[in-house]
């Protein structure tokens, strides 16, 4: 056993992964040497297709085999249609213990991960997030080997350093032509950006682009270029429209939430970084929507534009381009049918690669350049240390996302969270999974009070520019004491040793893990 | 009552649901009022009490001016209630439906045996008195004066316009004689005015035009249906910045004018009597009272 930097003991192996244990935000250098990838040199003649009749086709021309590993994006969200046909297709042709890596795993039903887990071919899974049925298995102690978490950010890292080997890409298009030029902006399931496929497309040994909607040659506009596809093939449907949109919520009426939401805004506007040209990233969700409708208000009240909004794009950043409040819109993610339609319609809304978005250990990428990043959390602990992934009962409520790298990003990195949930407490004394360092994060907003973080990087600068306001700053502990008193204090999950998931930081240090839930 | 204590708005937090007691003491309200009566159904009467009471006197949200609602004067809950709330020991019990000195009376000696019987400091606790009736209205100088634990009056409008067989409107010239009877009454008692609900919770406009009337009549506060129209409300009775620069001004004229022993205090051409003083005082209180920084560095 070992401590990290964050008080969390790790074991020094899991299986056949070495841990290595956090050290601190900014401490990994990038490791020397090129880039790994499994991109091979193609040579098509003209006239040769490469179009297949169906994914078993596909999948036997490209080599799968027992042992390998399959990614996919999950910008279809909970509408995606597609890995659930790919892994009937590898169940059918025999392949087994897969290691399953999307750039995060949606929770499909019908048919459900979890029986392909039983059923052998997946052996191993390394994504953002497991919720749902797959997240009960994986914490009850279905899975042999540990899920490995990995944030927005320290996916295409891994990819890079060769950690993380694609074999087999899918890649889910709600357009393309029969030469692999695809992009998911068009086409009656269009989901918007594909910024997670970038990286997919870029490295794997074999790129397959799956569509129910085969456009005449060239397909514009086009996201992910001929050059890294290898096969194309349609399918009768990639997706459900109805659940693919994910952010188009209208502003909650959630009196505590809008309560939260204003008071978000008044920091940033009290803020010396809101200022003409500042950047921001709000996403989706109830706070957020509401953060992103008052900011909007604030911005034109005080007459000032933003240079960008960056990362999942729901509407309401749209209208907010449209009105003239932002210059660009980078879309890693596109929350809604609004916002990916924007893409080709609005010439500064931009999809960016998901490396370009997140990426710490590229040459540089939009977040080191962002103002504000608000975040969402289950639990903050006095640390300021943040959950997104378990709940109170130590269950799978979420994913990593792009949460740990935009608070390792923003210049000002703003949790946004009530202090109790129903009967739990949200400000803790220690968060149960820790995803995110509290070092790297500003603020907790809450609707008790606002706690600062006195050893983020900003801390003096913050203080000196909201002591000035009229908002009620508090220390975290008494944010903690006040939720404990409402709530008492919950009875501690227990848990065996056996390792279900490792949290892997942006740098590939390991910040905790999630040991197997006693039931 | 503090003369700089803020009763701006009072939100209702329903007896029955937990969560939504502990999350109204986050709000702005200045009030909080935990209530057994109209939003408590006859058989969760007993369990809202014991609710309430754990609230109030364990779960007391800081800064707050804290009231309960008790059911009505001839309720049969009203013994019970009294008992749990006093010895929850709240900033005030508000009463529903008051409609006689009388009854005013009868509480306070209700109260007081209570007080005694649980050696807690008798006079201790407030009464807010709910007028909600052309009887009321018609006997509001006597109820604001029934007993000195009464602290403030409040118009209750739908009750009040379907005693009189008015209906009820947004203009509200139905309810414009309750509201200057009532309000003249707590003036003459020296007690809060508290104004009627304004029931449409989506139309913020209406509640801003509403308020316009509220404050040019002189009210010192509001009830309100819902979290959403506290800071609406709260801004309503909160000095602008304007108000409060020129209520400074017109204080450092009078300092200046004595220091220099002349007779008569003059700014911007014109008089500074006495009824400007007092109003300029009483706008530099609510703003600190509101926590407003600003006007110390004018």
């Amino acid at each position: 056993m070992m401590v990290n930097s964050l008080g969390r003991e790790l074991p020094e192996r899991i299986g056949d992964y070495v841990v290595r244990p956090y050290r601190g935000a900014y401490d990994t250098p990038a490791r020397e040497g090129s880039v790994i990838t499994r991109r091979t040199a193609g040579h098509r003649v003209p006239g040769e297709s490469k179009r297949k009749e169906s994914l078993k086709e596909a999948i036997i021309a490209s080599g799968l085999k027992d042992g390998m590993t399959i990614s996919f994006h999950h910008s279809f969200r909970e509408g995606d249609q597609i890995v659930g046909q790919v892994l009937a297709a590898v169940r059918d042709l025999g392949v087994k213990d897969l290691r399953f890596a999307p750039s995060a795993v949606v929770n499909i039903k019908k048919p459900s991960i979890v029986d392909f887990v039983r059923d052998g071919i997946i052996a191993r899974i390394e994504a953002s997030g497991i919720r749902g049925e797959l997240g009960d298995a994986v914490l009850a102690g279905e899975m042999e080997n540990p899920v490995i978490l990995r944030t927005h950010g320290a996916r295409p890292r891994a990819i890079e350093a060769g950690e993380l080997q694609i074999d087999v890409a899918f890649i889910g298009a709600s357009a393309a032509d029969d030469y692999g030029n695809c992009t998911g902006q068009i086409g009656p399931n269009a989901c918007g950006s594909l910024g997670y496929s970038f990286v997919d497309a870029q490295h794997a040994g074999c790129v397959i682009v799956v569509t129910d909607n085969l456009v005449d040659y060239p397909c514009c506009p086009v996201s992910i270029s001929q050059q890294y596809v290898d096969y194309v093939v349609k399918v009768d449907s990639i997706g459900d429209p109805a659940k693919i949109s994910a952010g188009a919520a209208r502003l909650t009426k959630n009196p505590r939430d809008l309560m939260i939401a204003q008071r978000t805004v008044d920091i940033i506007s009290a803020s010396r970084y809101f200022k003409e040209g500042f950047s921001f990233q709000t996403g989706a969700g109830a706070i957020p929507i509401a953060i992103t409708k008052y900011l909007a208000q604030c911005m034109k009240a005080r007459g000032v534009k933003a240079s960008f909004a960056l990362g999942g794009i729901p509407a309401a950043i749209i209208d907010m381009y449209d009105e003239g409040l932002v210059r660009v819109v980078a879309c890693s993610q596109s929350f809604d049918s609004v916002a990916a339609r924007a893409i080709s319609d609005r010439p500064g809304v931009i999809e960016i690669d998901n490396a370009d978005y997140a990426n710490a250990y590229s040459k540089g990428g939009y977040l080191n350049r962002e103002d504000f990043g608000i975040l969402g959390a289950l639990e903050v602990d006095v640390d300021f240390n943040v959950n997104i992934l378990t709940g109170s009962s130590g269950e799978m409520m979420g994913g990593l996302g792009g949460g740990p790298d935009v608070a390792g990003g923003a210049a000002v990195s703003i949790v946004t969270i009530p202090i109790i949930r129903g009967r739990t407490p949200s400000i803790v004394p220690r968060v149960f999974t820790l995803c995110t360092p509290g070092e790297t994060v500003a603020v907790v907003v809450t609707e008790a009070g606002i706690a600062l973080n006195p050893k983020h990087k900003n801390y003096a600068e913050l203080k000196e520019d909201l002591e000035h306001t009229n908002l009620k700053l508090v220390d975290i502990h008494e944010l903690q004491q006040l939720a404990q008193s409402m709530t008492g204090v919950p009875k501690p999950v227990e848990t065996t040793d056996e390792v279900t998931c490792i949290v892997e930081y942006r740098d590939g240090t390991v910040l905790d893990v999630i040991r197997r839930v006693k039931r | 009552m503090s003369e700089t204590k803020l009763m701006r708005t009072s939100l209702y937090a329903g007896g029955t649901s937990p969560a939504k007691m502990i999350q109204a003491g986050f709000y702005n309200e200045d009030c909080i009022v935990y209530d057994l009566e109209d939003s408590v159904f006859g058989e969760e009467k007993d369990s809202a009490r014991f609710l309430v009471y754990n609230a109030v006197k364990y779960q007391r949200p800081k800064g707050k001016y804290v009231l309960i609602r008790v059911n009505g004067i001839y309720s049969q809950h009203l013994e019970e209630d009294l008992n749990a709330a006093v010895r929850a020991r709240p900033d005030a019990i508000r009463i529903p439906k008051v409609e006689y000195a009388s009854e005013v009376k009868r509480i306070d000696e209700a109260i007081t045996a209570i007080e005694k019987a649980a050696s807690l400091p008798v006079g201790g606790i407030q009464l807010w008195c709910n007028i909600e009736s052309y009887l009321g209205v018609l006997n509001a100088r006597e109820i604001a004066q029934a007993s000195p634990r009464v602290a403030a009056m409040a118009l209750g409008a739908e009750d009040f316009t379907a005693s009189m067989g008015a209906q009820r409107t947004k203009a509200g010239w139905e309810i414009f004689y309750a509201r200057n009877a009532i309000l003249m009454a707590c003036r003459e008692a020296g007690i809060s005015a508290q104004d009627a609900v304004f029931s449409d919770l989506n139309d913020e406009e209406g509640l801003r035009q509403d308020l316009e009337m509220t404050r040019a009549l002189g009210f010192d506060g509001k009830t309100c249906v819902h979290p959403r129209q506290i800071d609406t409300v709260n801004g309503c009775f909160t000095p602008s910045e304007k108000e409060i620069r020129n209520a400074a001004r017109v204080i450092a004229a009078l300092e200046q004018a004595a220091r220099e022993h002349t007779g008569v205090c003059v700014l911007d051409g014109s008089m500074v009597d006495k009824p400007m003083e007092l109003r300029a005082r009483a706008t530099l209180a609510k703003a600190e009272a509101a926590g407003i920084k600003m006007w110390r560095k004018i």
